[in-house]
Parts: C-alpha cells; structure tokens; sequence
C-alpha cells in the first residue's frame, strides 16, 4: 500500500512552489516533449489507458472528456481549472495550489497540447489568499521565464494562464455556474445539454477540470498509462488524495492507493479515533456523500468501492463522527449548508432545503412531529433529479441517508422532544 | 441565496464604520492600470468585471453604490449587471467593515470539534454577537461555511489569514497581535 507520492512529496515545503525547485526534480520536461513531440491523440489515448478519473467529485474519465472536444474548429478552446474547493470536508487543493503550483501548470500545458487549447482559467475560491498568491507568483515566474506565452519553450506552442478570484459561492464549484462566473455573472448553473465541451465559456468548447486531476497529468505521460493505472485498482489509475477531519487523532492529507479501505484511512493513517472514542458514522465524499456506518467501512476507497456502499467518493473528504454526536444536530450542520448555498434557480432545491431546514431545526427545539422524520425523507427524494444542477441532489443525499440509517434518532428526537444521545433539546 | 451575509443592510452604521465610507464620483485614476490590463486579459468587459470589483475592494475596503455605477461607466456596461455581481457574491462588502472581519467556520468538521463553543467564547472575547462590528470599528464577526481548512478545526480566518486548532488562549493571543 505504500504508494508513491506524486503530489504530496512536497507538501509543506518552504521552496517547493518556486520555479527553480520544480525545473530541479525534472519539472517542465513532460510538457516540453509532449507539446514537441507527441500528437493529441496520443496523449487523450495515455489518459484513458491511464484511467485518471476527475477528482472534482464525479470521478467522470479525464481521457473521456477531453476527446469530447471538437477537432480542428474555428472556435478557440478554453480550460478552466475548477480549483475553488468549497465541499465540506476537502482540503487538497489548497495544497497543490500552495506547495505544487508548477505541476498544475505543467499539468493544464499537457492538457492544452492534447485538446488544442491555447488560453486557460484557474478559478480559485475567494478565501484562498494564500494559494491565489503563490499560484500568482508561479504564472508569473512561468511567463517570464517562457514556460507561458506566446511561444512555449521554445515549441512555438501558445499558452496564457490567467489567475481568477472566486468572490465566496460554494455553488461556483458546479462546472457551469463556473463558467458564468468566469463571464462575471452571478453564479446560475446552465441547463445541460448542450455541455462545455461543446459550448463552454463564451460559447466556445471548454475542459473543465478539477486541480488534482490535471497535477497528475504529468505523471501519466511520465511513467506510462500502464504504470499509473499499477498504482490504483482496476477502475482507476493513480494515487489519490484524502482528507480526514472530525473525531480523529491526526486530520490531515494522505496521498494513497484508491486499493485502501476505508477503515485502514481512519486507523492506520489518521491516528485511529480520539481519546479512544468509538466510531459511529463516516461522510466519505464531501458532505454530499451519502452517511456510512461503521460496519460499511471496509469498502476500498474508490470511486467504484464507494458506489458498491452506495456512497461515493465524491472529492474524498472524510468526515469522521464518534458516537458523541447527536445525528440530528448534525444533520441541522448539514441541511442549513445547503440551504444557504443553494443558488434558487430550481423551486426543489430552493424551496426543499429551507422547508427540511426548517422541520430539522422544529425538531431540534423540541416540537418534532410524529410525520417529520418520513417528511424528510419524503422531500428529499422529490428534490432528486428535478432539478438544474446536482447540488439539489447533494442537499438530498444526505439527508436520506442519515434518516435511514439513523431513523431511530430521528423518531426519538421527534418523539421525546430531546435528543437520544445527549438526552437534551438543542435549540436551533 | 448565498448573498449579502457580509453586509447586515437595514441597519445604521456606526459612526466608527461610517468614517470609513469614503465618495467615489469618477473612475480612479490610480486603477487605471489595472483596469486596463484586465480588459485586455478578459474577452469581454463584463468577464473584466469580478477582478475589478476586487480592485476597489482592495483600494477601499468595500463597493458602495456609487463604485457600481463608476465600474458600469467604464466597463460600458449595464449598472444591473454590475450590481447583481456584486450582491450574489459573499466576499463583496457593500458597506464599510471593521478592520479586522474575523470570520469562524460554523460547518460539520470544525462543530465536530467545538465550534459552536469557539463562536461564544469568541463573541465574550469581542463583546459583541455575530453579526455585529466593535464600536471602535476593529471587529467584525461572522460565522461562515467550510473554509476547506477542517485539518485544523475548529478555525477562523481574519482578514487574509487562516487560523486554526482555536482555544481561548490562542484566540486572545491572536487578536492580541492585531493593530
Ligand atoms: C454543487 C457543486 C459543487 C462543486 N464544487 C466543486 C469544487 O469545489 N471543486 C471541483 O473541482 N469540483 C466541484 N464540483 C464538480 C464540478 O462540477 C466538475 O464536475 C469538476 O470540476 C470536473 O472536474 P474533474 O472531472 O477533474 O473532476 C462541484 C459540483 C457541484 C454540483
Ligand atoms: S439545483 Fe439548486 S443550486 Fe442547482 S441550479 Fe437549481 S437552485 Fe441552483
Ligand atoms: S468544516 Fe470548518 S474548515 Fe471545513
């Protein structure tokens, strides 16, 4: 299981995000010779043979949706790079913003090479100062140095990057309401089809990727898809970057084998539980992870092991609860999220959220009905699929998954006016 | 709607924050640079428009009404696309702010551990509730959603910097070192 660290080597590093620390470990070379000598097709073919898969949150194949770009049109193609990481409970983009902008740079060329794209976006989330400052200084070391520009070492290739700021919307992370964002508009999710890859930012075709998914481009063109996709399981090639948070002894980053389970990320990597508490329930994707029991966490951390669970891995975030927790305090945490973010284009998601909102917060003051645990569920399920955007669906997830799997806490609370695990009402 | 949390509209402000209200009639000319720059890197003027909103915001700590319309003016562009940029997105104040806008993530992993008693304690600490602005117009205090830093919950981010693994120790040396 010890997998190698193609991204997290450096993690913390006081040098790493300078230019002449990247050129030293080799940095730039893939890009070169890919952009000098390997055709597009080539390189789309690597990464599917690769089996990189988007580590935004769907885990859709990168090699996929790159060949869905239209060849040889008269439009020009943009890239936009999804680094605005606003999923509760994920935090590795930051990293590779911070530590590794290089690689996310060499990483978008490759992809600009394979797709025929000359002009890209980073859109990184308002909050990051730091990150928006180093990958600032990166862009402009890369230009000045003609790692950027109009002739891209040498190759006669162009590549301009440019550094957007995210003005604090957690629904800008939906690839579309991205895209409207990046046209200065207010961040409405579009109707799909038609999709980005044909008609993106300004209409023209666009590859919307997340940070991580492009940093490990380089690796595949270096090591070979074969052995990228050794590294993985079978569904998917690579290593993978996973945050723990909650009740353990050590929260923080892990870059490993998507082979890993659940349970071995909790135990053996992040310290196990704090003072020993037991376990009671993990959020395995982001917050929009449908809810795991203890007893389902010997799942292998993949997008396809998560989905044989009826989770997902979703931006792998795990959120860890031990039994301390009340579920239906932290279903309020969760439900008041969604209804804050959701951007009220669609009545579902509009209406749903604040309606489940606000029968959680009834139950927690103590006037819980006897009908509010099935109302949930029940609401819930009209919000999926109806909907502009998947965040309708992601308010709607957890919310079924924590009344099923919790539903005694549920009818509990509603019942006794108090909570079953700390015997108290809460008060929204 | 994700609108408007960081400016509490309706309400008066004191006199603390009001002196920070600063009149903009024309387009500044130290921004004209920038400006220009930026609509050369944008293809549209509009796209232009969220770095610049930036700009002023560095410039003057918010965007009044009167900075929508000068922008409109110089993008050629619609006031209502202006301004509905502005009010969609959080991080546009649209009123002057305490200097320092200590922001606590109120979300699963860092109420997991303790948040919600981080956000009292800090409210003690201020003296004020969330929301609200110190009279001397140093503090102002919002709860926010996940700052994508849970590793180091519970945290807080002020102004441009991340703060995590709060006690009340830490918070009172953290605040302690602020002008
Ligand atoms: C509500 C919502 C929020 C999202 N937030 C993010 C985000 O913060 N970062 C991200 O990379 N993808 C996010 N996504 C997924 C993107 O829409 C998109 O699938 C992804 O950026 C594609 O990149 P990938 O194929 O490399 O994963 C979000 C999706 C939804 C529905
Ligand atoms: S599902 Fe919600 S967030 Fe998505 S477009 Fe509809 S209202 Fe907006
Ligand atoms: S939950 Fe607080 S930073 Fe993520």
């Amino acid at each position: 299981m010890s997998a190698p660290k193609l991204l997290s080597a450096n993690f913390g590093s006081e040098v790493s995000h300078r230019l002449d620390h990247y050129l030293e470990r080799g940095g730039y070379d893939e890009a070169r010779r890919v952009i000098a000598e390997v055709e597009p097709e080539q390189v789309i073919d690597q990464v599917k043979r690769a089996k990189l898969r988007g580590c935004g949150g769907a885990g859709f194949p990168t090699g996929m949706k790159w060949s869905f770009i239209p060849k040889g049109g008269d439009k020009p193609v943009y890239l936009a790079v999804n680094a605005d990481e606003g999923e509760p409970g994920t935090f590795k983009d930051k990293y590779i913003l911070t530590y590794e902008p290089h690689m996310l740079l060499e990483g978008m060329l490759i992809c600009g090479k394979a797709v025929g794209c000359h002009k890209a976006y980073i859109y990184v989330r308002g909050e990051f100062d730091l990150p928006i400052e180093r990958m600032e200084q990166a862009v402009a070391e890369a230009y000045e140095r003609g790692y950027l520009g109009a002739d891209v070492m040498g190759t006669g290739f162009p590549f301009d990057v440019v550094v957007h700021r995210g003005g604090g919307a957690y629904i800008c992370g939906e690839e579309t309401a991205l895209l409207e964002s990046l046209e200065g508009k207010p961040g409405h999710p579009r109707l799909k089809p038609p999709f980005p890859a044909l008609v993106g930012l300004h209409g023209c075709p666009t590859v919307i990727n997340n940070v991580e998914t492009l940093a490990l481009v380089p690796h595949i063109t270096r090591l070979g898809a074969d052995a990228f996709l050794k590294l993985g399981v079978e569904s998917q090639g690579g290593t993978k970057l996973y945050c723990v948070s909650g009740h353990v002894n050590r929260p923080g980053i892990f870059e490993l084998s998507p082979s890993v389970t659940l349970r071995a990320l909790i135990d053996d990597y992040a310290g196990g539980m704090r003072d020993g508490a037991k376990l009671k329930a993990v959020i395995p994707g982001g917050l929009s992870a449908p809810v795991l029991r203890p007893d389902e966490l010997d799942t292998e951390g993949s997008f396809e092991g998560l989905k044989q669970v009826n989770s997902m891995l979703g931006s792998a975030g795990l959120i860890v609860m031990d039994e301390s927790v009340c579920m239906v305090e932290a279903m309020h945490t969760i439900i008041q999220f969604y209804a804050h973010e959701s951007c009220g284009q669609c009545t579902p998601c509009r209406e749903g959220t604040g309606w489940m909102r606000r029968i959680v917060e009834r139950i927690l003051a103590g006037h819980g009905r006897a009908e509010d645990t099935a109302n949930l569920d029940s609401i819930a399920r009209k919000i999926t699929g109806t909907t502009i955007c998947p965040l309708g669906d992601a308010a709607a997830w957890p919310v079924m998954g924590f009344v099923e799997k919790f539903r005694d806490e549920f009818e509990y609370f509603c019942k006794n006016g108090r909570s079953m695990v700390s015997g108290e009402k809460v008060g929204a | 709607m994700a609108a408007g949390d960081n400016t509490t509209t309706g309400e008066t402000l004191s006199a603390a924050l009001a002196a920070k209200e600063v009149e903009v009639t024309c387009f500044p000319e130290e921004l004209r640079e920038e400006c220009d720059a930026l609509r050369a890197r944008y293809e549209t003027p509009r796209a232009a428009l969220m770095p610049l909103l930036w700009a002023f915001q560095r410039r003057y700590g918010y965007v009044s009404r009167e900075m929508e319309r000068v922008i409109a003016e110089e993008l050629e562009i619609p006031l209502i696309w202006v301004r509905e940029t502005v009010t969609f997105y959080t991080m546009y104040n649209q009123r002057p702010v305490g200097s320092h806008h200590v922001q606590v993530c109120g979300n699963l992993s860092c109420t997991l551990c303790g948040a919600r008693e981080t956000i009292r304690m800090i409210e003690e600490e201020l003296g004020i509730a969330v929301g609200e602005t110190t009279a001397d117009g140093r503090f102002t205090l919002s709860v926010v959603q996940c700052l994508a830093a849970c590793e180091e919950a519970p945290m807080m981010q002020v102004n441009d910097r991340y703060y995590g693994r709060l006690d009340r120790q830490r918070v009172r040396e953290i605040f302690g070192g602020l002008e």
